[in-house]
């Protein structure tokens, strides 16, 4: 834990913009450079300097490690889920043009929900990599 | 030539901070330089006009790695061992694999080059097709996320089995496992 009040104050107040812009990436990525994979490290990134300041314990309050386990496997089962969907309505898996009336509506929900998929596996992969790390107290225990 | 200007003088960056980060004894410096190496080839990824990579570039090289090596260098001595052997046969394998390297590239097509292989493949359909098929405007979601869902599948599994092998080696279960010793 860091008791520099300067970071300390610097981190409450550009933390939750980190998120912010981590979801804009994350909700934009068909419009703008970005996507699943870049907002996730994003907000991991938010996450990660919170903790980094405040304390691994502190991060650890805020993202539980089973937390963290079910947010990465949340995101891979989004992903893979969508492609079931679109087999259960008659198509081929991964093809998207069925999930709405329109096939582009489709295709741009399918791509909303995979990316937020691959979103929500990378920043929990990256977070708990983190915690995990710098948590290690090394071989001897 | 601006462009030449402009590219050769983040090269001449890029080579500068590799050779501080191999002369620079404290590890501390060598991981701040990494990022910053990190954060120059972004530069040069969005002058070629790759900004996604450049994007991803920026975030995980320069951003989230140099973060996991702070966190990793707790575990470190301050100071590298500094080791005195100047390896002349290492130096002379590597100015030839550089020469090689060197040679080789004059085989590949010129940037923008229309008639490369790779834009004579898939390429001209992806981008005669995206906005039809999709209605989005940017190509690299596109392919990314739809022409090539499966492999983005696949990615993700890596990413998500990266993760989980991390949790299972280093991860917090001292409930069970430990009574079993």
């Amino acid at each position: 834990m860091n008791r520099d009040p300067i970071l300390r104050v610097c981190t409450k107040i550009i933390v939750s913009p980190i998120i912010l812009f981590g979801l804009y990436v994350q909700f934009h990525g068909d419009y703008g450079p970005g996507g699943g994979f870049q907002a996730g490290v994003i907000v991991a990134a938010g996450f990660i300097l919170h903790s980094l300041i405040f304390g691994l314990s502190e991060g650890r309050r805020l993202v539980s490690q089973n937390l963290n386990v079910i947010i990465m496997s949340l995101g891979v089962l989004l992903y893979g889920g969508t492609g079931l969907i679109s087999v259960y309505l008659n198509s081929e898996y991964l093809n998207y043009s069925v999930l709405a009336h329109d096939h582009k509506h489709g295709q741009h929900l399918g791509i909303l929900l995979i990316e937020f998929g691959v979103g929500l596996t990378v920043a929990g992969v990256m977070l708990i990599l983190f915690h995990l790390f710098s948590s290690w107290k090394g071989e001897g225990k | 030539m601006i462009e030449f200007f402009i590219n050769g003088f983040l090269v001449f960056l890029l080579a500068i901070i590799a050779v501080i980060a191999i002369k620079s004894i404290k590890i501390f410096t060598t991981v701040m330089l990494a990022g910053a190496y990190s954060l120059i080839s972004a530069i040069i990824f969005v002058s070629l006009d790759a900004v996604d990579v450049a994007f991803t570039e920026a975030a995980v090289g320069a951003g989230l790695s140099t973060v996991l090596y702070i966190a990793a260098m707790k575990h470190l001595p301050k100071r590298e061992n500094i080791v005195n052997d100047n390896s002349i046969p290492a130096l002379i394998v590597c100015i030839i694999v550089g020469c090689l390297l060197i040679w080789a590239s004059f085989d590949l097509p010129t940037i923008g080059d229309v008639f490369s292989p790779i834009h004579q493949h898939v390429a001209p359909y992806y981008i005669s097709n995206t906005k039809a098929d999709m209605g989005i405007p940017n190509l690299v979601t596109s392919v990314l996320a739809s022409y090539r869902g499966y492999d983005t599948l696949g990615e993700t599994v890596v990413i998500f089995t990266a993760g989980l092998g991390v949790f299972l080696l280093l991860g917090d279960n001292s409930g069970q496992s430990n009574k079993d010793e």
